[in-house]
């Protein structure tokens, strides 16, 4: 289980998050929404320890984050980021390889690129693209490269931060499917963020909404469409008037 | 009047705050050459990188140096009837001073700038959180190995741009001075003390050291964006090369005061 309790995190004048609390049960997959600049992925990096909060407290399975080996508590989680972060001066199946070649979870070099391989078959990629550089791929490729990457060692607890951006809608799909299958069948948690209706849908068992800092909404994905939030009708039917402003 | 003071005093601490930064991040990256694990594979190509690649530029401008110094010298020395010097003073000077001090500054342009384009590119794609989020260091996997790479390098480069400046100004001394070959080389052994050419490898290996951590110190703060990186790859070369010679400064106090 994944617990925010009162998180505060300000970026100079900016406070980006004003007291967000959360709970995410383990082995079910919760998704984020909200405008752009409202803190998701600030929400998502505070969890992996990459930005400290200001205040409040967030645990995995009751341990604070903060606590503990850290090497053992990241190897827990994967995470996919929004740009892919692929490391450029590596070959793509290096990049999905790079935590199996590495560390407490090394192992053979060919035996590390099998696995790659097949991560990358897993999200619609053919083998011929293991031995291309990140920069020779479309966004789209480098996309599934990095969620490849993600799953790569299995991890526990995933994060996806907008999977689909920049995919047509039969890849969209496919990732979609990809990221259910990870939680019903790995029984890993997910945390991802989107702002693509049709992901939320097939992704999520839990859905928040994060506005003004905090979550303003959170409940089962079936009830979305009945939340009586105004602000989430606003968003989830994309229109432009409603309490949540344009002009951000 | 207190305004002025104000912002002088907020100058004067801003300073003290970045040295003490980078005084922490200079601890913290040598503190991690005792803590396993080594990436060996990205220290070979640091080396690669860093020592072979940056050997033509290196080795040029010793030899463009070495040419113009045993000009200089022959000029200057027979004001005093004492053009015979230039074999010794030449020698002297580049493993002394020139080599090392024109070595660290080319390495600087050329390395600190390229690493602190690469990591502060790293740190604006969210390459540098991917490391962590798959149990890596950063400091570990992109700081010690470049810094650790140009320390070893930078006195070999010193060492090859030495010989190269003395067979620059011997090519001009030979073919444009009308020295003996011979007696130029005998010349330039005899006068050419152990501690001459040491001292200028041991000052190689400090500015190898600052241009690496340079480069990496203000790649990894570099801000947003393609004007966030092109700040941070000015501000390691600058740094980079202020720091080379405020050193060479100081060691040469150290090596040679009376």
């Amino acid at each position: 289980m994944i617990t925010l309790t009162d998180v505060h995190k300000a970026f100079g004048p900016n406070h980006v998050l004003r007291g967000v609390n959360l709970e995410v049960p383990t082995g079910t997959s919760c998704v984020i929404i909200g405008g752009s600049g409202t803190g998701k992925s600030v929400l998502l990096k505070c969890v992996l320890g990459l930005v400290t909060p200001d205040s409040g407290t967030i645990t995995v399975d009751d341990v604070p984050v903060q606590d503990g080996d850290r090497d053992a508590f990241l190897a827990r989680f994967g995470m996919l980021f929004q740009g892919g972060a692929l490391f450029d001066s590596l070959p793509v199946w290096q990049n999905v390889a790079f935590r199996l070649m590495r560390g407490a979870l090394k192992r053979p070099k060919a035996e590390a690129r099998e696995i790659a391989i097949e991560k990358l078959r897993r999200v619609g990629l053919s083998p011929d693209v293991a031995e291309k550089f990140p920069a020779e791929l479309s966004g789209g490729m480098q996309k599934r490269v990095s969620l490849a990457r993600a799953i790569a060692a299995e991890p526990e607890i995933i994060f996806f931060d907008e999977p689909t951006t920049g995919l047509d809608p039969i890849m969209s799909g496919v990732i979609n499917d990809l990221i259910r299958e990870i939680v019903t069948e790995m029984g890993a948690t997910a945390m991802t963020i989107t702002h693509d209706m049709t992901s939320v849908r097939a992704i999520a068992d839990q859905v928040a909404m994060l506005h003004g800092g905090k979550i303003r909404w959170v409940g089962p994905v079936g009830q979305l469409d009945e939340s009586g939030d105004a602000y989430v009708d606003q968003f989830i039917h994309g229109r432009p008037e409603g309490p949540i402003e344009t002009l951000r | 009047m207190i305004g002025v003071l104000a912002r002088l005093g907020a100058a004067v601490l801003g300073s003290l705050a970045n040295i003490g930064r980078i005084a922490i991040f200079a601890g913290e990256t040598v503190s991690h050459l005792a803590r396993p694990p080594f990436y060996t594979r990205e220290f070979l190509q640091a080396l690669v990188q860093i020592g072979w690649l940056s050997l033509p530029v290196v080795g040029l401008t010793a030899l463009f140096t070495g040419g113009a110094l045993a000009l200089q010298i022959y000029a200057g020395g027979a004001r005093f009837n004492a053009e015979a010097v230039v074999p010794s003073i030449v020698a002297i000077g580049m493993v002394r001073e020139l080599g090392p001090v024109l070595g660290g500054l080319m390495v600087a342009a050329r390395v600190a700038s390229s690493i602190a384009a690469e990591i502060g590119t790293m740190k604006v794609t969210e390459q540098i959180d991917a490391l962590v989020t798959l149990s890596t260091n950063p400091m570990k996997y992109l700081t010690l190995p470049r810094v650790l790479a140009a320390t070893l390098a930078v006195p070999v480069l010193v060492a090859v741009g030495d010989s190269i400046g003395i067979l620059g100004g011997w090519i001009v001394g030979v073919t444009r001075l009308d020295f003996n070959s011979a007696t130029y080389l005998r010349n330039t052994v005899d006068f050419l003390e152990t501690w001459d050419v040491a001292s200028g490898l041991v000052k190689g290996a400090v500015f190898g050291f600052l241009v690496a951590l340079m480069g990496c110190y203000h790649g990894m703060q570099s801000g947003r964006g393609a004007q966030g990186v092109g700040r941070a790859t000015k501000s390691a070369v600058v740094a980079a090369s202020v720091l080379i010679l405020a050193a060479n400064y100081i060691l040469t106090e150290l090596f040679f005061s009376a």
